[in-house]
């Protein structure tokens, strides 16, 4: 921001050179050059107060009261939605399944992105084509990506058990265990969201000096060698920056696991919770069917709590990234 | 992945000038404040027209009423909203209206199972008692009149449309498959009880016909545990003084033990209820029989599809009649026009609204009234072969026991439903699953 501040500063100088005269104008440009970047960046902080503080500080308040939704009286409880929340067996259990389904998404993602951006930097035919092709996924609404993906994820009418049946593998109940659910999920995700990120790495490669490649090709290394000691170690903020992103969607999973879950209350992620992220299990408290805003406003913040914790640790990788290198 | 999309418009900051930020801001005021303003729009004066809207779930077949009612009425125009929708959608919605004070429509429609939760804020609601509707009670089952009544009767908080009288459907070519009978008298008398229809089951098992004998061990658990907790004390869940007597009540254990025999015998198609494979299941016969409340012939009809008429059929239910499901009207106090919302809710829970909407969609009226009506007694219908619907669920209809049902008697259920359905799934033992069953009713009932 700090750049665009000074170019913003720096019509107004020459005004005041051209008419040292008129002490009024002085003033108002003086207010100009003062207050009008403060204007400028308003927009965002305004939205961000009403969309953003407003809503955290609220849900906060919210979260010190037993809340029935219904109810005339909230009676005021301070820390207790949040004692219960600890030793909430079903609340970790959430935790868990949004962390697990966060890593098998993630990891495999990023990875095929990383591939996919090697391969789009290539000399292609109709490269423009192909570049565009990956981020098709990404414009497709989400309810109808987990919509068909539940489809084919089904267990008796799927494409999935009906080609694993043809080799001999029996049903899955891809709903009826953590992982297979896990792994649903996980494709649906990847599919939007893979060629989003290798189109980010694809620009990140792109501006790496092409030179750097001929005096290691020189040196005889193979592209291979080339990928891993050039490419790789000059996309780390890239990939950093990735893996932000993914954190904050990852955390906030909510979507594909709810269309997923199909049938009577998808909230519950399946009859076991196999499936039921940290946003799920907030929904399920806050509204139906148990309509405890108190319960689930607590959830939101341990949530909110909980992507600081991880960003932090993002933030400890990125400095210690930067020492090193 | 609500994050990436926001980093893109950050990054893209310096395409972006003030003014533009500007542009977007206004643009954005303009858009919220239009928005807020614009829900006044119907409001009319006192003598003029006015609109007012019904909020309702799955199939109430209204749609001929209104058209009368608005010929009788023509300052009034009616909306319906939610024509189709799942109650598990439709009642989050209608919470949050009542909560914001705002939304909700003028005459919104509540099921029995959530009715209590409702009921125990009722300053959401107009009390009824004060519009004359104390005369309308002769025109309900004594039960369904004091459901809608609060605790201390002083408040009528909702009128009865229609109740869940249980039948059972079964599919006719699935059962000549099997080498079974198919007329439905005969049908009928092959299971005068539970044990008898497990027994029925395994013999169609035995067959091999590719199709299971039942839809879902939730949607039979949860017949039979009305059924048994109306013929016994009344309550299941919670007893009428409402404590959670799950694992007390001697009828939620016995019921829970007869769905045990039937996942044991292998009788259960394993489809979640109203899943989207449960629903694909209808349409390629995947199952013979399913447990069948009134309102339900209207959901396999619209699941199995126009292929399937004439290939289902409608029985007596095994065991002692019970009850499942109905609903009621009421009007939020938020109404603008609570005074008309009234009388439209008083016209269409009359016997003449009751019957008007089972000729159009099934739901069985709560009407003694409606129910001795020829239009109700002599009712057919061809999708079912012909099944004397009318009689099959009106029959028993007035000698129905209700279910008490307790202050969180939706969240307990669901988790009930969902430890049958852990065994169902064989992730528990049904021991196991019991003390599931028992560990989260509790907890869902604490919270």
């Amino acid at each position: 921001m700090a750049t665009s501040l000074d170019i913003r500063t720096e019509p107004g100088t020459p005004v005041t050179h051209r008419r040292p005269g008129s002490p009024r104008r002085l003033r108002l440009s003086r207010l100009d050059v003062k207050y009008s970047p403060y204007l400028y960046i308003a927009p965002f902080f305004l939205l961000f107060a009403v969309f953003g503080a407003y809503p955290l500080v609220y849900t906060f308040w919210v979260s010190l009261h037993e809340w029935d939704l219904l109810a005339q009286d909230h009676p005021f409880v301070g820390l207790s939605n949040y004692s219960a929340l600890m030793s909430d067996t079903d609340f970790w259990n959430s935790v868990y399944n949004t962390l697990g389904i966060f890593v098998i998404s993630t990891v495999p993602q990023l990875l095929l992105a990383l591939w996919l951006a090697n391969l789009l930097n290539r000399q292609l035919r109709a490269r423009t084509f192909f570049r565009m092709g990956v981020l098709i996924p990404n414009i497709t609404s989400t309810a109808a990506v987990a919509i068909v993906f539940g489809q084919l994820f089904s267990r008796d009418f799927g494409l999935i058990n009906w080609v694993l049946g043809g080799v001999g593998i029996g049903p899955i109940d891809w709903n009826a265990s953590k992982l297979g659910s896990w792994i649903a999920i996980s494709t649906m995700v990847d599919w939007r969201w893979t060629g989003y990120n290798a189109l980010i790495f694809l620009a990140a490669m792109q501006a790496i000096p092409r030179d750097l490649y001929e005096s290691a090709a020189i040196d005889g290394a193979r592209p291979s060698r080339q990928f891993w000691s050039i490419t790789v170690p000059l996309l780390r903020p890239t990939i950093i920056f990735c893996v932000i992103i993914s954190t904050i969607g990852g955390l906030q999973l909510f979507t594909e696991p709810l269309l997923f879950n199909s049938g009577t209350n998808p909230i519950r992620g399946g009859s076991l919770r196999e499936s039921q992220t940290m946003t799920m299990y907030m929904f399920e408290n806050a509204f139906a069917p148990n309509y405890n805003f108190g319960y689930g406003a607590a959830v939101a913040w341990m949530l909110f709590a909980l992507i600081v914790v991880v960003a932090i640790v993002n933030v400890l990788i990125i400095r210690r990234g930067a020492r090193s290198s | 992945m609500k994050g990436a999309l926001m980093h893109v418009n950050s990054r893209g900051r310096r395409a972006r000038g003030g003014s533009a930020a500007a542009v977007a801001v206004a643009i954005t005021m303009a858009t919220l404040l239009a928005a807020c303003g614009g829900d006044d729009g119907d409001s009319g004066s006192a003598d003029g027209p006015i609109t007012l809207t019904v909020d309702v779930f799955g199939q109430f077949g209204y749609e001929e009423l209104y058209k009368q009612y608005e010929a009788s009425h023509p300052n009034v125009k009616i909306v319906e909203r939610g024509t189709g929708s799942n109650l598990d959608e439709y009642s989050p919605k209608l919470t949050q209206w009542l909560a914001a004070g705002k939304g909700a429509g003028d005459v919104v429609a509540i099921e029995e199972g959530l009715l209590v939760e409702y009921k125990a804020n009722p300053g959401n609601f107009v009390n009824l008692l004060d519009h004359d509707a104390a005369g309308l009670k002769g025109n309900f089952m004594e039960w369904k009149w004091n459901q809608g009544l609060t605790a201390d009767g002083k408040q009528l908080v909702g009128l009865g449309t229609d109740v869940g009288g249980m039948a059972m459907c079964y599919r006719k070519d699935l059962f000549e498959k099997a080498g079974l009978p198919t007329e439905r008298d005969a049908v009928s008398k092959l299971w005068p009880t539970w044990q008898e229809y497990i027994k029925v089951g395994e013999q169609f098992k035995a067959k091999n016909t590719g199709a299971a004998f039942l839809d879902a061990a939730t949607n039979t658990f949860n017949t039979i545990v009305l059924q048994y907790a109306g013929t016994g004390g009344g309550f299941h869940y919670y007893d009428t003084s409402n404590t959670l007597v799950v694992d007390s009540n001697p009828v939620v254990k016995q019921a829970w033990d007869t769905t045990m025999d039937i996942i044991d015998s292998g009788l259960s198609g394993k489809y979640q209820a109203w899943s989207d494979d449960w629903v694909a299941a209808f349409k390629q016969a995947k199952f013979a029989t399913i447990a069948c409340p009134a309102w339900m012939t209207g959901v396999i009809e619209g699941n199995a599809g126009a292929g399937a008429t004439g290939k289902w059929d409608i029985a007596t239910v095994p065991g002692n009649g019970g009850n499942w499901g109905g609903s009621f009207l009421a009007v939020p106090k938020q109404s603008k026009h609570q005074a008309e919302a009234v009388e439209l809710a008083k016209f269409l829970t009359s016997p003449q609204g009751q019957i008007g909407a089972f000729k159009a969609k099934g739901p069985l009226p709560s009407s003694p009234q409606a129910l001795d009506d020829p239009a109700i007694t002599g009712a057919t219908s061809a999708y079912f072969s012909g099944a004397p619907t009318g009689q099959i669920f009106g029959t028993g209809a007035k000698s129905l026991k209700p279910v008490y049902m307790g202050p969180k008697n939706q969240a307990v259920r669901t988790e009930v439903e969902n430890a049958v359905r852990t065994v169902e799934l064989g992730q528990r033992s049904p021991t196991d699953g019991w003390a599931d069953a028992v560990n989260n009713a509790k907890k869902a009932a604490d919270k």
